[in-house]
């Protein structure tokens, strides 16, 4: 018989080995599907998780995949450790595409160099705009934030439709919904002739570093410490809940923004009726799969993008449908939450006659 | 004018339907103490399995029966992850919609574009043919009249019944009950199973009456509505009917308004229901002593029985 004990501290041994624990059982889950389907679970579990890794072109896909969850995942983390649950980053990246990309949409034959750097503000404007929104209902009326941000999503979604349509439609597009290529000063610069990875991906490889000097250095990154751990003893030290919820919804709203409107001005061009792939909800499983952590989201994003890219090739090569890819997020993190058990308790033999004690 | 209204009444009590069946699951859930955000993953899986069911058999109440049972086997993920492994609430349910969402997208890409025969509205013979209240009272499809019954049994279960009082007082003092001898984590476990089985009939009535069809990420966010009733509800299932009625009110207004060419952008329309659960949110939110006094004390909080 076992039975759990309660640790006196997180396990920090086991906080990083129960990721890794759930990569590997969703890989052998993800073995058993595929055997399910009829597919050779050897050469499946090779396409999804090792090829993207095999070519550059495929490194250079991953990377481009992993800024935008990186961007957004760091976000989250921070205030996911303040137990503000901002679910509706999806929404904000949304609304970071759209500001940002205004400026591209209506200088379309723009060659000022300016007009990048105006964008990425304008990004994250429109991020922190939409995550606003929840923060002042949250502190103002006692709104539950991950309602809001959720609702906020599909209204997003509808304006970025909206918008694609009708004000923002090309002229010259034969009526299909998007708008015009942004012009050659509004597209990120890339790295390398023939690979796609670019600017963004570069400043999402930063920013995680940035946010861990901030958590470890500064007063605030302090304050959202000890708020996520210790609520009461925040109170009392004066950290009030009404500014962290709005400073942790504001940078997690800018980051998605900016990761919004860096997707929009390069690997997309131009604005889509559809821009993400479910960023802003994958980003949710970066943001524990990485341990809230942000070298840990850096680590976790570049692996779920290893998925993403593994899926869109299995899809190509071995007929394997992309849902999988949304089905293996959603197992890794059910492992990756009962794993969590390990760091908070620990397993000890109790005699079959009773309480050891 | 009246024939116009009698229809609009009637689409509007289909719209609300799949609201009623999952916000009084989720309602039985977070009366225990239990706040399941896996509430849209739930549906999404009764949707699928329901059409994929009754594509199969040709049988809807064996559709309806594989939702059930698919909804509940869901929940029972979140349940021994959230009851025996305690993990987060939050984060378990969150884990649950991206987890029914990919399921479901999967186990649908056969049966997108299928078409099956609908749940048809009933038609008694005499009473539904009364002029005007003959099908407001006798015309609705037979789910209607099982999710109004199911919300009415629930509502006598929680505050007539001995079991109903402890699941009430499982939500309210778990170490409590669990002193007195009630079995805290037994009893979670059976809201928790309930309110899966619940939004899965929920998702099933889209796929199999509303729609009826299969397409991906159908429920279009009705999950999360379901969640904001609950709170809009104040945990009381006698409001839960006005909650979906009023949303399904809004939904017929967005379609009707569509229809007539008002000239406001169809997207804009679209966002109505939206929108409205934010204003709703806010309006009952923002009196805090009342949403604490109404919300069950123990909700989201892990419960591990300390001897």
């Amino acid at each position: 018989m076992f039975t759990l004990e309660a640790r006196a501290t997180q396990s920090a041994y086991a906080s990083w080995l129960s990721p890794l624990l759930a990569l590997a059982l969703t890989a052998i889950t993800g073995a058993m599907i595929f055997l399910a389907m009829g597919k050779a679970p050897g050469v499946a579990l090779y396409i999804y998780f090792v090829e993207p890794l095999t070519s550059w072109s495929g490194l250079s896909e991953v990377a481009v995949k992993a800024g935008p969850l990186i961007l957004i995942g760091m976000g989250l983390s921070l205030g996911f450790r303040a137990g503000v649950w901002n679910i509706g980053a999806e929404g904000q990246f949304i609304a970071g595409a759209l500001l940002g990309s205004a400026p591209a949409v209506y200088f379309f034959e723009s060659t000022n160099p300016l007009i990048l750097p105006c964008m990425m503000l304008l990004g994250i404007l429109g991020g922190m705009a939409w995550a606003a929104m929840p923060a002042l209902l949250k502190t103002r009326f006692n709104a539950n934030e991950i309602l809001v941000s959720l609702m906020l999503v599909y209204v997003a979604e509808l304006l970025l439709v909206h918008l694609v349509q009708g004000p923002w439609r090309n002229p010259q597009g034969w009526g299909f919904p998007g708008t015009r290529m942004f012009p050659d000063a509004a597209l990120l610069p890339t790295f390398f002739p023939g690979y796609r990875v670019h600017l963004g991906t570069l400043i999402a490889v930063l920013i995680p570093f940035v946010a861990w000097f901030v958590l470890t250095r500064t007063r605030f990154g302090f304050q959202v410490r000890v708020f996520g751990s210790a609520p009461l003893a925040a109170r009392h030290a004066g950290i009030g809940s009404t500014q962290m919820v709005w400073a942790t919804l504001l940078v997690g709203g800018g980051l998605a923004g900016l990761a919004g409107v860096l997707e929009a001005a390069s690997t997309i061009g131009q604005l889509m009726p559809k821009i993400s792939p479910g960023y802003g909800f994958t980003a949710i499983i970066v943001a524990f799969l990485g341990r809230l952590h942000p070298v840990g989201v850096l680590l976790a994003g570049a692996t779920i993008a290893v998925t993403y890219i593994g899926g869109e090739s299995a899809q190509i090569s071995a007929g394997l449908p992309k849902a999988v890819t949304g089905l293996f997020q959603g197992i890794i993190l059910f492992y990756l939450l009962a794993f969590d058990l390990l760091t908070r308790y620990r397993l000890t033999r109790v005699s079959a006659r009773g309480n050891a004690a | 004018m009246t024939e116009l209204l009698i229809a609009s009444i009637m689409t509007m009590m289909t719209a609300a339907t799949p609201l009623v069946f999952a916000a009084t699951g989720e309602l039985v859930a977070e009366r225990s103490g239990v706040l399941n955000l896996g509430v849209e993953g739930m549906m999404l899986t009764g949707a699928v399995f329901g059409f994929a069911a009754v594509t199969l058999t040709g049988e809807p109440l064996i559709g309806l029966a594989a939702a059930i049972v698919m909804g509940a086997l869901a929940s029972m993920i979140f349940g021994v992850l959230t009851l025996s492994l305690l993990s987060n609430q939050v984060a378990t349910g969150l884990a649950l919609t991206i987890f029914g969402t990919g399921l479901s997208a999967l186990v649908g890409l056969d049966y997108v574009g299928k078409t099956i025969e609908q749940i048809r509205a009933i038609h008694l013979p005499i009473l539904t043919d009364l002029p005007i209240v003959g099908r407001l009272l006798f015309g609705h499809d037979p789910l209607v009249y099982v999710s109004i019954a199911l919300l009415g049994a629930t509502h006598w279960f929680l505050k007539h019944t001995r079991w109903g009082m402890i699941l009430r007082a499982v939500g309210d003092s778990d170490q409590s009950a669990h002193a007195i001898g009630y079995p805290v984590i037994a009893i979670r476990y059976a809201a928790v199973a309930f309110g899966g089985a619940m939004a899965g009939l929920g998702g099933a009535y889209l796929s199999l009456v509303y729609t009826p069809l299969w397409a991906e990420n159908m429920t279009a966010g009705r999950g999360w509505i379901a969640l904001a009733l609950v709170v809009f509800a104040s945990w009381r299932p006698s409001r839960v009917l006005l909650g979906a009625v009023l949303f399904g009110g809004i939904t017929i207004l967005q379609l009707n308004a569509q229809a007539a060419g008002l000239g406001i952008p169809a997207s804009f329309m679209s966002m109505l229901p939206y929108i409205a659960t934010i204003v709703v949110l806010v309006l009952i939110s923002r009196d805090s002593t009342r949403i604490r006094l109404n919300a069950p004390a123990c909700l989201g909080k892990p419960f591990r029985a300390e001897r």
